[in-house]
């Protein structure tokens, strides 16, 4: 350790710059991994506080609180703040902050585009929340935004289009540098069947983001000309097809939906390890899993249009093959189960944080199995079924891994241990109020309750309440995590380079904080 | 910058999609888009043992202020035999107005074997305010025609595409 | 077994509300194809209580017992080929048993072949219209005028108090029983779907294509059910109403619905008292325009015109006329001809000109509407 902290000294004549500008100009891996953890977390926020505005509207039947066309807007935006705004964003942030020091490389590979592919975001959601405010509202037709409908869009129209553009280009560049960086900078004796996992799901995650977001800022480039240039890719008048624009959404959306998760699974994969004192059950399958997971998402898209009147042969491979997901997802959750099978485990906020992630995720995953099942979704298909299966695998899954990672390596981040008091009181409302939120909207979906819906049938009164007040628990307990994240930064007990006991792994033989360059000299891996 | 290349790639994969798509559905008549042949291509032989029910339906879509109906309802017909029907537009307004009808079958599979030497919806068509006019079509059904099909749908939505 | 232990479940969980009926699963339904469905539903859901039974056994097992406060050392085990074999094996098999059944249904409901009887279903923002093509009648269904008074925001009505609240229609799409319909789907602006849970599917209406389905429904009853697709601001407020009646109730319903059609076109002949146009127009307001438009006529700024002090309402006649029988190409504004009868355009353009205080006093009668079509 002494040579670490002499290379911190070292290196402290040029740190980083002062004031504001240190945060504009920065193109350190750790100081832009902290700005999208923070821009993270305020989108969480944003996009929470509108959660909460649909829970409301949807405490009671009738109209309270705003009109459908609010509401519309809310249920759209929400969405593209949390996937674009909230859970990617945190997830590069991670990457950032953990890929140079997990690999044994100083910084990233590409730091100005570092810079830039941050800084973009920023103005992108100003941009898109802007639009909340103009005439005739935000967009409203869903985040799937699916023509014609999307083309009846207000003044708002060209700034969500442009936004996504931004959006995508930022993803874009920052999947690059993960790729170079991974590819280029990793220390002696790190083969690729050494690294860790979490290394391996964002490998993994960039190449899925590089082929994916591209063909979304196709397909809503197509929808920018459809709407000003008089082209009809998408409009029957003109020779198109509404339907094509499903498939070529899907064909991004589906990926994405594994880029939501991918960098999910390789959390997990650290973090039970470390508190079941046990290495990870199954290292290569796991990554063999991912892979396959990852491979098997380009074939699966039209999953989400079984209702759309395809032909039964189509409905049949696109069936099996959703099917067929279900088997390197099982492979990884039987892995994580052999991981603890005999451990030695203590149950630390992020340890708890995992084990809600597989059990609740599994549920996720189980519903997702029932949605695959192409006569039976036909029943299924946008009702809150559908909102259920999501929310358990989106929130229960990425956001609770997003939370566990915050709380598993905050302390190497800042050298102060997090309140773990706080910190279990965090979990366990977190853990029991998304359960009252989404279960029973499992049941409403099953009785026949559509989604997107503001207003509804008063058979539907219970369980919506419930899973309203659910709503407001989870949404307060985050503001308790983000007083923890607080607390923690400014002060509390000097954490451990090892921070954990069963910690292995490069950014653990770093000082507490690490210095700001992570690696100056290649570290040896064994 | 190998990376660079595959994200323009995959740009311009995007935009590829429409045409595959396109090519797919001929293909697979996925989304129940009709074919066109010329007369000299539609003499193909005459099932006389086999007969299908051709369902006409005519939609309008919301913003065009026609009334659109078809003058029979549907025919028996032979497969590779040439066949006429016609739909009835009526403008309902007094202002003169341009409609482009797009056809669309079901089942989508039968679209490809849907086979059209003349019809209305070849080109755009022009109603003065109140006009009625006869919209002819002249068909044959490929005898390719999966056996198990016994009635295709064959539906028009007129758009109104006016200036 | 499984229903009733899940309502038993339900009734300590909830004790509050006012109806007893909670939903707590899917519905059986009341056609062939819904109960094969809802047996697809009870099989892979039990499979998965297993296979979770199994999996979180196994988990929380492990979480109890192999914990470092009482005791456990870590073993140091971290694979086996053959554990992986297995659990890449059994679960394919799972899904290959569960495959066989899901391909019959589906292949079930791919058999369009010998209906009985075609009903085109169109969605329309925010209506469905229902003709038949056998019977040369058509309908046009509306969320109930009732409910959508209650359904404005804070309208200050209990819309507990409303039986099948947003769930009513005034046009209900009538069916016989036992015979085979076959649904065909279209929509005249945006995408929609059609779904009745009690039929056991959906399917999306799509603009310029069609799509089909069928269902052969096995007792009379009720089956209500709504729009699944995001079709903008009034995608909550379009239900679906079937009914369906013994073969001779229905026909008797067919033969009322002709006498209905007639009796509708000969009473644009006849010259309306301006109140007669009001009340009608009141009605025809609230089913079609309300929920744009308002209630108040003041429209949402930005998204939808207000009609009170409108230039185009309080201008010439036949400029509003023009408007309402031809739409605004681009908005959400349809050309209303094709959809109401003379008379309804008539009544709701009085009522649009003399109500919101517009007080134009202008009286639209039915003749003049049925003029304009010339």
């Amino acid at each position: 350790m002494s040579s670490a902290t002499a290379i911190h000294d070292a290196h402290d004549d040029h740190g980083p710059s002062k004031g504001i500008m240190r945060w504009i100009t920065t193109t350190n891996h750790k100081d832009i991994g902290t700005l999208y953890l923070i821009f993270a977390l305020i989108m969480f926020m944003i996009g929470g506080a509108m959660a909460m505005i649909i829970r409301a509207e949807l405490f009671q039947p009738g109209m309270q609180l705003v009109d459908p066309a609010f509401f519309n807007q809310m249920t759209t935006v929400h969405a593209l703040v949390m996937i674009f705004g909230g859970v990617m964003p945190a997830f590069t942030g991670l990457a950032n902050w953990l890929i140079p020091m997990m690999i044994g490389a100083p910084d990233m590979a590409l730091p100005r585009m570092n810079n830039w592919s941050f800084w973009i975001l920023p103005f992108a959601f100003t941009m898109l929340l802007s639009t909340l405010f103009m005439n005739g509202g935000g967009p409203a037709a869903g985040w799937t935004m699916y023509p014609p409908l999307v083309l009846q869009t207000g003044d708002a129209f060209p700034f969500m289009i442009l936004s996504i553009h931004m959006m995508g280009i930022s993803s874009i560049m920052g999947s690059i540098n993960v790729i170079v960086t991974i590819m280029n900078m990793r220390a002696p004796g790190m083969t690729l069947m050494k690294m860790p996992l979490f290394v391996w799901t964002w490998l993994i995650t960039a190449y899925l983001l590089i082929a994916t977001m591209p063909v979304l800022a196709g397909a809503v480039t197509m929808l920018l000309t459809d709407k000003f240039f008089g082209t009809s890719f998408f409009s029957a008048a003109g020779g198109g097809d509404p339907v094509l624009y499903q498939h070529v959404f899907w064909f991004f959306g589906h990926p994405e939906v594994y880029i939501l998760i991918l960098p999910a699974f390789g959390i997990i994969s650290q973090i039970i390890p470390t508190f079941a004192r046990k290495p990870l059950f199954g290292y290569s399958s796991m990554v063999y899993a991912t892979a396959s997971i990852a491979f098997l998402s380009f074939i699966v898209w039209a999953h989400h249009m079984f209702t759309v009147g395809m032909p039964t042969a189509g409905e049949l491979f696109f069936m099996y093959a959703t099917m067929m997901i279900a088997v390197p997802t099982g492979v990884k959750v039987f892995n994580w189960v052999s991981t603890m099978w005999r451990g030695s485990m203590t149950f630390e906020t992020p340890m708890l944080f995992a084990i809600a992630f597989v059990f609740l995720f599994t549920i996720g995953g189980f519903s997702g199995l029932m949605l695959a099942i192409a006569p039976a979704d036909f029943q299924y298909h946008d009702t809150y079924f559908v909102v259920a299966h999501f929310h358990y695998v989106l929130v229960s899954g990425a956001v609770f891994s997003i939370m566990a990672a915050a709380y598993y390596w905050m302390p190497k981040w800042t050298g102060h241990m997090y309140d773990e008091k706080l910190g279990k009181i965090h979990f366990w409302l977190s853990a029991i109020s998304m359960n009252v939120l989404f279960f029973p909207q499992h049941f409403l979906g099953l009785a026949g309750m559509p989604r997107r819906i503001p207003d509804y049938s008063v058979q539907f009164t219970g369980f919506n309440q419930i899973s309203s007040i659910g709503g407001f628990v989870f949404g307060l307990s985050q503001v308790l995590f983000c007083y923890i994240v607080y607390k923690t930064i400014k002060g509390g007990q000097p954490a451990t380079d090892n921070v954990w006991e069963g910690a292995h792994g490069l950014e653990w033989t770093l000082p507490s904080p690490p210095p700001y360059h992570s690696f100056i000299e290649a570290p040896a891996v064994k | 910058m190998k990376i660079g290349v595959v994200v323009i790639a995959m740009f311009g994969f995007g935009y590829l999609l429409v045409p595959l798509y396109n090519v797919f559905c001929d293909i697979t008549g996925l989304n129940g888009k009709t074919g066109r042949v010329s007369v000299g291509e539609a003499n193909a032989a005459i099932q006389a043992d086999r007969v299908v029910t051709v369902e006409f339906v005519g939609n309008i879509n919301s913003d065009m202020p026609w009334e659109f109906r078809p003058l029979v309802k549907s025919l028996k017909v032979h497969p590779g035999k040439l066949y006429d029907a016609s739909f009835m537009a009526h403008n309902l307004t007094d202002k003169r107005i341009v409609g482009q009808a797009i056809p669309s079958i079901s089942p989508g599979v039968g679209g490809k074997y849907f086979n059209k030497t003349e019809c209305f919806c070849f080109t755009n068509q022009t109603l003065k305010g109140g006009e009625e006019k006869k919209m002819p079509l002249r068909f044959i059904v490929d005898p390719n025609l999966p056996r198990h099909i016994k009635r295709l749908t064959l539906a028009y939505t007129f758009f109104n595409i006016t200036k | 077994m499984a229903v009733r232990g899940a309502a038993a479940f339900s009734s300590l969980l909830i004790p509050m509300g006012a109806s007893a009926e909670y939903g707590l699963n899917m519905t059986e339904g009341a056609t062939s194809l819904s109960h094969e469905v809802y047996g697809l539903h009870m099989t892979i859901l039990w499979v998965c209580v297993v296979i979770g039974a199994v999996v979180f056994g196994a988990m929380f097992y492990s979480v109890f017992k192999h914990r470092k406060s009482k005791g456990a050392v870590a073993a140091n085990f971290h694979e086996s080929t053959f554990a992986e074999f297995a659990w890449t094996i059994v679960p394919i098999l799972i899904l290959v048993s569960m495959a066989i059944p899901a391909t019959k249904t589906l292949l079930a409901m791919d058999d369009l072949s010998d209906s009985d009887m075609t009903i085109k279903v169109t969605g329309i923002q925010w209506k469905w219209k229902y003709d038949y093509l056998d019977e040369d009648i058509s309908l046009v269904s509306n969320l109930a005028p009732e409910h959508a008074k209650a359904s404005q925001r804070n309208s200050g009505i209990d819309v507990t108090k409303i039986e099948n609240y947003l769930l009513e229609v005034d046009n209900p799409v009538v069916v016989p029983v036992g015979k085979k319909i076959r649904f065909l789907m279209t929509a005249n602006d945006v995408i929609h779907s059609w779904w009745v849970p009690a039929l056991g599917w959906k399917k999306d209406a799509i603009p310029g294509f069609v799509n089909e389905m069928w269902a052969r429904i096995d007792k009379p009853g009720t089956y209500r059910g709504q729009c699944a697709e995001l079709c903008g601001k009034g995608h909550g407020f379009m239900p679906i109403v079937v009914v369906a009646k013994s073969e001779a109730d229905y026909k008797d319903w067919v033969a009322m619905k002709r006498e209905e059609k007639a009796a509708t076109l000969a009473s644009a002949d006849r010259a309306w008292t301006k109140d007669e146009l009001m009340k009608k127009g009141q009605q025809v307001y609230t089913t079609t325009c309300m929920a744009c438009h308002q209630a108040n006529g003041q429209g949402l700024p930005g998204a939808f015109p207000a009609l009170a002090g409108s230039p185009v309402v309080k201008g010439p006649v036949e400029g509003h006329i023009g408007v309402v029988m031809n739409g605004r190409q681009g908005t959400a504004m349809a050309a209303f001809a094709g959809l109401m009868s003379d008379v309804d355009i008539a009544a709701v353009i009085t009522y649009e000109r003399n109500a919101f205080g517009n007080d134009t006093g202008d009286v639209v009668q039915p003749s003049t509407i049925k003029a304009a079509r010339k």
